[in-house]
């Protein structure tokens, strides 16, 4: 009753939008870069996609605050000194805290300010909606890059190192598929996906 | 000078920035849509890739000199937006012709993140003014490479393969891209620096 009751919420809406029908990476292709480079490791993905969602609600809380002041011809480069400060939030926050990953993860972090699903919802929800709704709506966006990058991960880091979080999974016989951890692993556990989850939602693209 | 060499040859090949490093996807999947286009675009980066390290090696050692290599991010990005808002302007003042072939996909570079990890990387790896043009420019052939590449592919397969009703579009581009870079570690041998 009470979930009925809640369909007609509108942070609802905004939130199953975000992790279902219009879910960044899946239907989308928003992001891929990121999504791809760190998925070797479970680990890696969970610190990128919370990392993603931070900054993803951050900025879009602040463009969201400030979206009466900006001026319509310089709002890119706004959005992305706000987007740049938060990363560098992020970046400063893992390298004190998770050393070991902030190494793994490299070059990557930096480049979120790069990752069109922030740019996407700053331009595209935030600069146009009131606070509370953008929360949602980062938030949602974020969780549905995370749960993602989370799946593509596990798979690979099974068929990579047979761990799932550096623990011991597959028996001892298993071989490891060394090319999982490597770029074309990704491409095609990504391509794999994107078809599992298309076939599943029935939203195909047609083909021109 | 044959190190010179080698990590040119590298940057193109067995270390190409888009189909190993898996950077600037983005713009990659959606101008690959033909040939034309991506040579438009794979021309425009290579362009602001290099000009981009160029300006923004001094800026770094600046930077470390001064130790606030904490806003690195910040002032990186301003480079490039202000670099590609520069080139645009000047192309379509003073080089029509070019501005008409490749003006078009400039304002898309900006949040291409190939340009950024370029900057990015010449800073994790100590590379010197040098060694950086030189990655940066072979960085940049390497890109146009595999985004002309995948869209001479998507052109042959889209008249004659017939491709499942979940995939067609961008998924298959995936399984291209897939296949590409397994190829493209087969050149680890050539040069791997």
């Amino acid at each position: 009753m009470k979930l009925i009751r809640l369909r007609y919420k509108k942070w609802f809406n905004i939130s199953k939008d975000g992790l279902t029908q219009n879910n960044p990476i899946a239907i989308a292709v928003l992001g891929i870069c990121s999504a791809l480079a760190v998925t070797n490791r479970v680990e890696n993905a969970i610190a990128m996609g919370l990392g993603v969602t931070f900054v993803v609600i951050a900025s879009s809380l602040t463009v969201s605050l400030i979206r009466r002041f900006i001026p319509a011809r310089v709002r890119m480069v706004t959005y992305m000194v706000i987007i740049a400060s938060f990363v560098i939030v992020v970046q400063l926050f893992l390298e004190a805290y998770f050393p070991i990953i902030a190494a793994a993860l490299g070059a990557y972090v930096g480049l979120i300010i790069t990752n069109c699903i922030v740019m996407g919802r700053a331009e595209a929800f935030a600069a146009k909606n009131p606070m509370r709704y953008t929360f949602f709506d980062g938030l949602a966006n974020g969780l549905g890059y995370t749960y993602v990058l989370v799946l593509v991960a596990l798979v690979r880091e099974i068929l990579a190192f047979g761990t799932i979080l550096n623990y011991q999974v597959m028996p001892d016989g298993f071989v490891n598929w060394t090319v999982m951890a490597m770029a074309p692993g990704g491409f095609f556990v990504l391509a794999i996906f994107i078809w599992i989850i298309r076939e599943l939602t029935n939203n195909y693209e047609l083909q021109q | 000078m044959a190190e010179l060499f080698e990590l040119f040859v590298a940057s193109i090949t067995s270390q190409n920035i888009a189909l190993l490093f898996i950077l600037g996807m983005c713009p990659l999947i959606a101008v690959s849509t033909s040939v034309r286009n991506a040579k438009g675009m794979g021309v425009a980066v290579i362009f602001v890739v290099t000009i981009t390290a160029i300006i923004n090696y001094p800026i770094y050692v600046l930077l470390r000199a001064t130790g606030s290599t904490n806003i690195q991010l910040l002032v990186f990005i301003a480079t490039i937006a202000a670099t590609v808002q520069f080139l645009e302007m000047f192309l379509d003042k003073f080089i029509p012709r070019l501005y008409n072939a490749f003006g078009i996909f400039l304002p898309l570079i900006t949040v291409n993140c190939a340009v950024l990890a370029v900057s990015l990387f010449f800073v994790n790896r100590t590379y010197n003014f040098v060694q950086t043009t030189t990655f940066a420019f072979g960085s940049g052939i390497g890109w146009a490479l595999a985004i002309i590449l995948v869209a001479g592919l998507r052109e042959k397969m889209a008249k004659t393969s017939d491709v499942p009703k979940g995939l067609a579009g961008k998924g298959i581009v995936f399984i291209i891209l897939g296949i590409l870079s397994l190829a493209f570690i087969g050149f680890t041998g050539l040069a791997s620096a």
